[in-house]
């Protein structure tokens, strides 16, 4: 119990809840369901990418084309609807899903079978999928009034008063929540992280397990994509640009251990959460939506920061004792 | 990478064989291919002035890549340079407002830059956190401040001495960056290949804890390559700031992948423990002569980055295709 109690997920929780009071005490209507409904709706992308990105950190790897892959796979979900407007929404869903894996999965493989830092790759496939975006589609804009409505009409369908969009986010932490506690795989993401070469000797396969965190990033990522453009019925170049980081201070601020190894999905998406209250309560309590890249970057210093205190590595202490005597 | 026993050679390859196989040999193979085929692709490209400004396009980025390189080899990373640019940028802007002079906006942009630099540096040497996260971090936080302070604006109005730091000549075609960007490699190439400091970069590089062993003193020099590296950007800020006449807080947006870029493309490992400037000095080249070519041909900056991006993925990925077809 008491364990609980001091875990990251539910100091998290704590300080949601306080930050909630804070912006109620003053704005009221902040706190009213049909608003918090609206704030956790979008969130909800945020919610979705930083699932997949928490698993990506926890193998020691990090995913910094998750935006670009979200926009590639939004465009081409909005150009397929433009060219053929009868395709049903699951068809479009499924392209997502299976475009998304595969933009994923050539991470995945640059990572696994050439042994390239995540980083690189990733920063790599960033400028290309971006890139690619613009070949594609000339550098025009598909807008709203060449989408069919069944396709816009989608994500803000309402189910038990939740659009579908919220509902997905919902069940994509499920499903991860699920992956991640109760399959060899799940394990096999921490085994990783925590410590590559005694995965080896446990017959993890290190750089296949890394591929599939790869994969699955990217298969969230795909999803958002059409989720994204066709909430915000617009898909060009730019949309999401610089999302990537958004992503990674979720997890961070979540607790996800950048080292890999540690942290847990329901982190991640309290963090998610943290970050699109603050989003969303900033033009409430009246401060330029300017203040937000500095507010989650100092997130993400000061949660990195914090982090240190219960993550760091516990060297010799015949080490310690000269590197502090070195720093005196 | 391979763990088996190595073989020691019955006789040492002579030097100047070593030289020709190496990477730089390559890649200054590569920058001439590039130049003879922009030579023959586009009929302005052989001209003094166009090739003076062809050097604009990598400098800026050069000059941070120096220092980047030197804390990739120490096996850390800087993401946050572009961002420092920004801020750097910003800050003139401000002191400008306030009636300072030339020199005294130079100084406020590399103050920022060395500020910047120091509080990287003080983040992961003295609380020990990993530098991807915490420069992803601070690249958030420091155009972050610049967009608080700018939002949609802009500065501008620089006065007209201050341009010469940007858009000067020093003899001809010879601008003052292009002499600053030989001045600062000759200038790092010596603190990197000809000094201790040096060599301690690169024994950081291969073993951190060897190099404590060693009684090299492995924080102390880390947040000296950090603070190199924000100084460095916060030239290239007064260079940029110099160039462009404005100051916006998307200034110098993505140059962090670029530089990145052009130190991989340079020979140096990634994982720390090895390069040369001189490796950086021509990737520089080769970078800036395929943009401007590309430029010449009308091909849009975004196609240009795909290009960039298979760059800095295939010069890593074709060594281990090569290693792994050859075994």
């Amino acid at each position: 119990m008491i364990r609980y109690v001091k875990s990251r997920e539910a100091l998290l929780v704590g300080v949601i809840l306080a930050l909630i009071a804070l912006i109620a005490s003053r704005f009221p209507a902040f706190i009213l369901p049909s608003n918090l409904v609206n704030v956790f709706t979008d969130t909800s992308p945020l919610i979705i990418l930083a699932v997949g990105q928490a698993i990506v950190i926890l193998t020691r790897c990090i995913d910094l084309s998750v935006a670009a892959n979200l926009a590639l796979t939004g465009m081409v979900c909005a150009m397929l609807n433009v060219a053929y407007p009868g395709l049903p929404i699951p068809v479009i869903i499924a392209v997502a899903l299976m475009l998304g894996a595969v933009l994923g999965a050539i991470n995945g493989i640059l990572v696994w079978k050439l042994t390239i830092p995540p980083i690189v790759v990733t920063l790599g496939t960033l400028t290309i999928y971006r890139g690619i975006i613009f070949v594609i589609s000339d550098g025009a804009w598909v807008n709203a009034h060449e989408m069919s409505a069944a396709f816009t009409g989608f994500p803000r369908a309402e189910i038990l008063g939740l659009p579908v969009l919220a509902w997905l986010a919902i069940l994509t932490a499920i499903i991860f929540f699920i992956v991640i506690a109760r399959t060899p795989l799940g394990r096999a993401f921490y085994a990783v992280g925590g410590n590559p070469h005694a995965a080896v000797y446990a017959g993890i396969n290190v750089g296949k397990t890394q591929f599939w965190a790869f994969v699955l990033s990217g298969t969230l990522a795909g999803l958002t994509g059409y989720l994204w453009v066709a909430r915000y019925s617009v898909a060009y170049v730019d949309i999401a640009k610089g999302f990537e980081l958004e992503v990674v201070a979720a997890c961070v601020i979540g607790g996800i251990a950048i080292a890999g190894g540690a942290g847990t999905i329901m982190g991640a998406i309290l963090g998610a959460i943290f970050l699109g209250i603050i989003k969303n309560a900033l033009p409430v309590v009246g401060i330029s939506p300017f203040w937000q890249l500095a507010i989650s970057g100092a997130a993400i210093v000061i949660a990195v920061a914090f982090n240190a205190r219960a993550g760091r590595a516990k060297g010799r202490i015949i080490l310690k004792r000269a590197e502090a005597e070195a720093q005196a | 990478m391979s763990d088996t026993a190595r073989h020691i050679p019955d006789r040492l390859q002579s030097p100047a064989l070593k030289a020709f196989k190496s990477w730089e040999t390559l890649l200054l193979a590569v920058a001439i291919a590039i130049f003879v085929t922009n030579s023959f692709l586009s009929p302005y490209f052989l001209n003094a002035w166009n090739l003076s400004d062809a050097t604009f396009n990598f400098t800026e980025k050069a000059m941070i890549a120096f220092a980047m390189a030197l804390l990739i080899i120490a096996g850390e990373i800087d993401l946050s340079v572009a961002s420092i640019i920004a801020l750097a940028s910003t800050a003139m802007g401000a002191a400008l407002q306030l009636d300072v002079g030339t020199w005294g906006l130079v100084a406020v942009g590399l103050g920022t830059g060395v500020l910047c630099g120091a509080f990287n540096g003080l983040m992961v040497t003295g609380l020990g956190l990993p530098s991807i996260v915490v420069t992803i971090g601070t690249m958030s936080l420091f155009r972050g401040i610049s967009y608080i302070v700018l939002g949609d604006q802009g500065f501008r109005g620089y006065p007209s001495d201050f341009s010469f730091f940007g858009q000067g000549y020093v003899w001809w075609v010879i601008s003052f960056e292009f002499v600053l960007f030989a001045g600062l490699a000759v200038l790092y190439y010596i603190l990197l290949h000809r000094t201790n400091f040096g060599r301690a970069v690169y024994a950081i590089g291969n073993n951190p804890t060897g190099a404590l062993f060693s009684g090299i003193r492995v924080a102390r020099v880390k947040f000296i390559l950090f603070l190199l590296t924000g100084l460095m950007a916060g030239v290239a800020a007064v260079c940029l700031t110099s160039r462009l006449g404005s100051t916006r807080p998307t200034i110098a947006l993505g140059w962090e992948l670029e530089v990145v870029t052009m130190v991989v493309l340079g020979g140096v490992n990634i994982l720390g423990g090895s390069g040369s400037i001189p490796g950086v000095v021509i990737a520089a080249f080769v970078m800036g002569l395929v943009t401007f070519g590309l430029g010449l041909l009308n091909v849009p900056g975004i196609v240009m980055s795909i290009f960039i991006g298979c760059l800095l993925i295939g010069v890593i990925a074709l060594p281990r295709l090569w290693t792994m077809w050859r075994a």
